[in-house]
């Protein structure tokens, strides 16, 4: 069966394991993480977790169910029409050959710009849709960086 | 009220109405045993393995209908009721297993006797706890009784640091749960069963497919009624022998892979199967893409999990199937026609005419499915069963005449060997008014037969039966068949005395070599009221059939194997 890529939110109480129980779901059941974020939700005790997974149709309907039998989790929303967003850093050397204004334009492309200037590094930032952000890291490698951070996607239905 | 954690639990616990706890104190739990000493309420059972503490709790869930609470230590104590939660888990059995943990301080640093229970038990539990405060203790007791027998049953642990158990608190007990993430849905929906019912009556070849789910929903009554008004045969997995009874003229059989031909034949050619608590387990469909090809699946169950994780369901209804069997009645009872389906029944009885569940007896050597038909001739209603995990099991799922739900126990989703004597402690607990017979095999009883000391110390008489080939049977059974007979390490030749063995843990033992014996032993055991031990010589390579070989469609099944 076809693959399918799938954003799911996970509205999960705010408790000691919830994260190694839907972790722990996925490892046992043999199902993909491509991404996952969690943070509380303000002014509750509750946590938003955003899953990026991958799988068949039946997976992807198994993997929801599974998520609302376990007991900590209160709502699990498969995204169809989301603003979906991810985070790079990326940190450069700053030499002869770097041109700083280059990278400020590439990331400034990417809802982003530099975002730290040190003595002999730069970081610069963007935020954008996994893909461009994909698009945007495979750009900057142009400017040899040291180190590539992604954040993982958070999402939210429109 | 004031009082200890230790004194909550058993409060919780005598709370719960449960009369027998099943365990095995230790360190990080001694604070609890303490309480119970003092206290006047449910009665302690000590096992001789924590795994036995587990299963005959498990057993005396099944039994009963009720929660079974059992009690380990920390550590070794916890690692060892592993199996038994896994075992209850797969089969959904109500469990509350309360753990000793070391105390909070020493949690992360290696402690003596820690191990993470609640990482470790996970995947093999419902939900689970570990209890970080006193003030939570008497919420977290009330959940995990909750979440135990509440929607899809199955066991919960409860891991209590020790310093918990002997810190002071105050105990109110919650009358009700409230947890806002967790809504078991028992209704079924009303237009889904309404489309239900429409398909059942516009079908040509209905089976009802019988799961363990209608045991645990006591819906017995309900499911018989619905067939008897509609006129539909019915097949029962492993885990719901007895829910129609043996002697209804609409159970058609077993189905899966050591199911009658008529059974599988039901499933393959059926236009509308309805799956009542049932969850299409491998060992019941065979190769999938050949599983039931003509039908449509009405899929009730509780849990929404099941439906469409392994079949696609036309008709899937989550809900309990003692509630909506209840309105597929209601809304059926004066529509349908049980002569509709003559045809149909006629062909499945043609099937099991041709092909009927049997066996070649013999007059030099015992044959174990004899063994089974012999126990329930004589027993029958009588006894509770309880069973390994192997060939005798399965024989014994082939062979006995259950008539009720309830009446057979066994591992069926986990396959744990070492179930059945526990089991038969907690079975003959829970209804000390039956008779127990265990039946087992001289690989499986060997892995908790510890439990005879258990049995004799508390008098609970219970009846083993061993099937003795010499041979881990099943697994040999495999060899002969898809290994070119290479029997590695299953030549169980090399075997304690029996008789001695039984007899040095405070039992009676038989050893059985002719049909003649075994009637003298069993009638000798039953009068008895001891533990009794009847050790029986059967047929060494003796199979189990009929077989749909793994990876097989149901319809492919091998009836006989000649080559002796």
């Amino acid at each position: 069966m076809q693959k399918v890529r799938r954003v799911i939110s996970v509205i999960v109480q705010n408790e000691a394991q919830v994260l190694s129980r839907v972790s722990g779901l996925f490892a046992g059941r043999g199902y993909n993480i491509d991404s996952l974020t969690v943070a509380p939700i303000p002014d509750s005790n509750m946590s938003h977790m955003t899953i990026v997974t991958q799988g068949s149709k039946r997976v992807i309907e198994q993997i929801i169910k599974q998520l609302h039998k376990l007991i900590p989790v209160y709502k699990v929303i498969e995204h169809d029409s989301m603003v979906e967003k991810e985070m790079v850093l990326v940190k450069f050397p700053i030499n002869k050959q770097i041109n700083m204004a280059n990278i400020q334009a590439l990331f400034e492309a990417y809802n982003g710009g530099i975002v730290n200037a040190g003595e002999d590094i730069i970081i610069a930032m963007a935020a954008d849709e996994s893909h461009r952000i994909t698009h945007c890291i495979e750009a900057a490698k142009n400017f040899n960086p040291i180190e590539i951070v992604r954040s993982g996607v958070v999402a939210m239905e429109r | 009220m004031k009082m200890s954690g230790a004194q909550m639990v058993c409060e919780a616990i005598n709370k719960e109405g449960i009369k027998y706890v099943f365990g095995y104190p230790g360190g990080a739990i001694m604070n609890v045993y303490d309480e119970m000493y003092k206290q006047k309420g449910f009665k302690h059972i000590l096992t001789r393995h924590e795994q036995a503490a587990v299963h005959a709790a498990d057993s005396y869930a099944r039994v009963s209908g009720d929660v079974g609470v059992a009690m380990v230590t920390s550590g070794p104590g916890f690692t060892n009721a592993v199996t038994g939660l896994a075992t209850a888990y797969m089969d959904s059995i109500p469990l509350v297993v309360i753990s000793g943990q070391v105390p909070l301080s020493l949690i992360g640093t290696d402690g003596f006797q820690e191990v993470d229970a609640v990482g470790i038990s996970r995947a093999c539990t419902k939900h689970n706890y570990l209890v970080r405060s006193i003030k939570d203790l008497p919420r977290i007791l009330k959940e995990a009784f909750y979440l135990a027998r509440s929607g899809r049953p199955g066991p919960v642990l409860v891991d209590i640091p020790k310093d918990i158990t002997g810190e002071m608190g105050v105990f109110e007990y919650p009358d009700s749960v409230d947890l806002p993430t967790y809504k078991p849905s028992y209704q079924g929906n009303d237009r889904q069963i309404k489309k239900a019912v429409e398909a059942i009556l516009k079908a040509k070849k209905p089976l009802l497919y019988i799961g363990g789910g209608s045991v645990l929903s006591n819906a017995s009554n309900e499911v018989r009624e619905l067939a008897k008004i509609t006129g539909i045969p019915a097949v029962e997995t492993l885990m719901a022998r007895g829910v129609m009874g043996h002697d209804n003229p609409l159970l058609i059989g077993m189905p899966g892979m050591h199911g009658s031909y008529a059974s599988n034949m039901a499933m393959s050619e059926s236009d509308l199967i309805i799956s009542l608590g049932a969850r299409f387990d491998d060992r019941v469909t065979g190769k999938l893409s050949e599983f039931a090809k003509y039908a449509d699946i009405i899929h009730v169950d509780i849990d929404p999990a099941n439906i469409g994780k392994i079949v696609d369901a036309d008709y899937p209804i989550v809900g309990d199937v003692k509630i909506v069997v209840k309105k597929m009645i209601e809304k059926i009872k004066d529509r349908a026609n049980p002569n509709r389906y003559e045809a149909w029944r006629a062909i499945l009885k043609r099937y099991d005419e041709i092909h009927p569940l049997t066996y070649e007896d013999s007059n030099e050597v015992i044959k174990p499915q004899w063994v089974i038909q012999r126990v329930g001739e004589i027993l029958g209603d009588k006894a509770t069963i309880t069973s390994d995990v192997g060939q005798h099991q399965m024989w014994a799922a082939q062979f006995y005449p259950f008539s009720r739900p309830r009446q057979w126990i066994n591992s069926g989703g986990l396959g744990t060997m070492g179930f059945g004597l526990p089991a038969a402690i907690g079975a003959k607990v829970a209804n000390p008014e039956k008779i127990v017979v265990n039946i087992t095999g001289d690989g499986s009883i060997l892995m908790n037969i510890q439990e005879l000391v258990t049995a004799s110390e508390y008098n609970i008489p219970v009846i083993n039966v061993m099937l003795n080939n010499h041979f881990l049977g099943m697994v040999r059974q495999w060899q002969t068949f898809f290994y070119e007979k290479r029997y590695s390490e299953t030549d169980l030749s090399y075997q304690p005395e029996w008789k001695k063995l039984v007899e040095a843990c405070g039992g009676v033992g038989y050893d059985v070599t002719t049909k003649e014996e075994f009637d003298k032993a069993l009638n000798d055991a039953i009068k008895q009221n001891k533990v009794a031990f009847i050790n029986v010589a059967v047929d060494r390579f003796e199979n189990v059939l009929p077989m749909v070989p793994a990876g097989g469609a149901l319809y492919n099944m091998m009836l006989e194997y000649k080559d002796r």
